[in-house]
């Protein structure tokens, strides 16, 4: 009586036509992807643009001093009339577009769809590009097909065939737990995006304890690989479930103590602020201010790479010893929903990086060079457009995000995996102490600087110095190595590149 | 009796008897107090009063559930409620903290020591008939005396306005005029740490 789910078996059943014409199929199908896209991008232009429309307004009723409509404001919603005359005549068509806006729930729902569109382009994007990176590392190609340009829609292609699999739960399985445990594991690392701070502005929530909140939710996202695991009822995922258990519960330490050195250094609980004390350039940034706070950035991407269970810390789904760990019973959609929760928090501990240490938002160039060009230029949209793009706002912090995100990949396709006993060893041997003993430098540095005496002064300048040209050579050699690596590539793929692909 | 009705039934008679008392609670509270609009406003009270019956039916879970692993869930699903309930009072920090001392070490110690203690992932946990009647008057009881509380006692700081910046003031607290309890309590957790290794090394 099992009923046959292979389409091509000869007694399966006749699969239903679809309804829609041949040709429209085939559209569709082939362009999938750029419709997809499109609508990421347009929604993204209306979430920003619905913010930029209401801000407008509000800024144009408190400058036209309409005082009935600013009244009105105060005590309640206001009417279109009231709008339009806060508006210039040409465009008092918009009210109605603003009318919806003035209402603190209706904004919510724009930028939570926001959040949830930036969440789920990070992964699409970064399982593409982990493809593409790990057969650059291994002199291949990667995926070539979907989507013409060096496939880049393999992942929407592969995101369609998972939502299309059989949702498959052993029989033997906790079928509850099981089913739910991939939300215990998407709903953390998307909520942890609300208060993640893309820019000055550019926040969901600007909670005063945010770094602890983003803390605490990729500390619940365990749960879901333990339950999982559990859940699952076979020996390989339960000894994944037990080795995420234990690497996440001993790595969340170090982890904690290495955040807490900029803490210490800006004397703040909320990403905002810390960003903010980073704003002025890239000697002004808390790793290259501060010895100790650079050990910390450091040790901190160590036990990030551990959080996220990120090779050389994948030990919770190894492939060669576990069959897939945690995932090995999973298929479709609950499988993808893992993936998504593992690219997304990955983002987000990269972010989290980027704003302890590596001035947030902040542009590396010093603000000064702005006021230059605002006077060169003159204070125009030109002059203002150039400052807004290169001195500060969410490119950077997504720039910067991005990159220590390729960080991961590549040090995933590197690096081989450790064993569980050295990871432990690593965790409480070494990074535990260290970060102990950089906090408490951390501490005394703090301390010193507050004193104002030319001697610390002329201590603290020379490490600055020293420390930011060590992080300019990183980048300047980085840059230097992926550019030999460009030049060359032809050379380190071989004739791949120019011959079509066999089969093709 | 039908498995499955037997299986329900228990569960179903909890929740019954609390959200019974819950209303009466409830009508209680109404009848002491003047009835006012939430300061929040509906939605608000919409989002509390789900938050508050998501608590209510998952600790009723924990109780009701034979399954270790799967009261485990319960707890976490009720410790996270919780949470929020903090983070619709507006105490983040609390919030927060709940989320990673309760909701993320606890629990998963907790579950951590289930696998290692139970020999079967299916054990189930048959409590004996007296052991429930026992439970279930103390829990009574219990109920009974917090909800006379509740409702008796003045509130004198609910129209206070919350004060500023208050995590730093919290830290600020703790490491000058708590610093005492503060510490203690770090000692203690210390020596629960250092017993904990203890005994886990002699099993070698």
């Amino acid at each position: 009586m099992t009923q046959i789910s292979v389409p091509w078996h000869p007694k399966a059943r006749q699969v239903g036509r679809s309804f829609l014409p041949k040709w429209l199929e085939v559209l569709l199908l082939k362009l999938m992807g750029p419709i997809l896209i499109c609508a990421v991008i347009v929604t993204c232009l209306f979430v920003w643009a619905s913010n930029a429309l209401f801000l407008w307004v509000q800024t144009g009723l408190m400058e036209t001093a309409n005082d009935a409509a600013l009244t009105t404001y105060f005590s309640g919603p206001l009417t279109l009339a009231e709008i339009k005359t806060g508006m210039p005549g040409a465009l008092a068509w918009l009210a109605f577009a603003i009318w919806p806006l003035q209402f603190p729930l209706f904004r919510d729902v724009i930028s939570t769809t926001g959040v949830i569109i930036f969440f789920t382009i990070v992964p699409v994007f970064a399982i593409w590009w982990e493809r593409k990176v790990a057969g650059r590392i291994q002199s291949r190609l990667g995926p070539m097909r979907v989507g013409k340009w060096h496939g880049w829609a393999q992942s929407p292609a592969d995101g369609i065939k998972l939502i299309l699999k059989e949702d498959l739960v052993p029989d033997d399985a906790d079928r509850i737990l099981f089913r739910v445990a991939p939300y215990f594991a998407i709903i953390p690392s998307a909520a942890a995006f609300l208060a993640l701070p893309f820019g000055v502005t550019y926040v969901f929530r600007d909670l005063d304890v945010s770094l602890i909140f983003i803390l605490a939710l990729l500390g619940v996202e365990v749960v879901a690989v333990i339950l999982g695991g559990w859940a699952s009822n076979n020996k390989w995922s339960v000894y994944g479930g037990m080795r995420e258990a234990c690497q996440m519960i001993s790595y969340e330490i170090p982890m904690g103590m290495a955040l807490l050195v900029p803490v210490v250094c800006v004397g703040s609980l909320s990403l905002m602020d810390i960003g903010q004390a980073q704003s002025g350039g890239w000697f002004s940034w808390l790793a290259f201010s501060n010895p100790f706070a650079f050990l910390a950035f450091v040790s901190y991407f160590i036990a990030s790479l551990a959080s996220c269970k990120r090779a050389p810390f994948d030990l919770p789904e190894a492939e060669s010893e576990l069959v897939a760990g945690f995932l090995t019973e999973y298929s479709g959609f609950r499988w993808a929903l893992f993936f998504f929760a593992e690219y997304a928090a990955m983002f987000v501990v990269a972010g989290v990086l980027v704003i302890m240490f590596l001035g947030g938002w902040n542009s590396p160039l010093p603000l000064s060079w702005g006021d230059w060009v605002i006077s060169t230029i003159g204070d125009n949209w030109i002059a203002q457009g150039i400052n807004g793009i290169l001195f500060s706002g969410p490119l950077w912090f997504v720039t910067k995000a991005t990159f220590f995100l390729f960080v991961q990949l590549w040090v995933r396709w590197t690096l081989p995996r450790v064993r569980i006993d050295q990871v432990l060893y690593a965790c409480v041997q070494v990074l535990l102490p260290l970060t102990m003993v950089l906090l408490f430098g951390a501490t005394l540095w703090v301390w010193a600087s507050a004193s104002d005496s030319g001697a610390w002064a002329a201590v603290n300048g020379v490490v600055n110095v020293i420390l930011g040209l060590v992080g300019v050579m990183f980048v300047a050699g980085f840059v230097a190595i992926a550019a030999y690596g460009f030049y060359h590539r032809r050379r380190l793929v071989g004739n791949l590149v120019i011959d079509p692909l066999p089969g093709g | 009796m039908n498995v499955r009705v037997k299986r329900i039934f228990p569960a179903a008679v909890a929740m019954l008897v609390g959200l019974g008392s819950t209303t009466l609670t409830a009508l209680a509270a109404g009848s002491s107090a003047p009835t006012a609009a939430p300061p929040g406003g509906v939605l608000e009270a919409i989002m509390f009063y789900a938050v508050a019956i998501a608590t209510v039916v998952s600790a009723l879970g924990v109780c009701v559930s034979r399954n270790v692993v799967r009261m485990a869930v319960w707890l976490f699903l009720t410790l996270g409620s919780v949470a929020l309930l903090y983070f619709l009072l507006a105490a983040s920090f609390l919030g927060a903290i709940q989320l990673i001392i309760y909701a993320g070490g606890t629990l998963i110690l907790l579950v951590f020591g289930v696998m290692l203690t139970s020999k079967s992932p299916w054990v189930r946990w048959e409590a004996p008939k007296l052991e429930v009647l026992g439970a279930g008057v103390v829990c009574l009881a219990l109920f009974v005396t917090l909800s006379l509380v509740l409702c008796r006692a003045s509130w004198p700081g609910a129209e206070a306005a919350l004060p500023g910046a208050p995590v730093a003031d919290i830290g600020r607290r703790l490491l000058t005029a708590y610093v005492v309890p503060f510490e203690v309590a770090g000692v203690l957790l210390m020596i629960v740490m250092v017993g904990a290794a203890h005994l886990a090394r002699q099993e070698k």
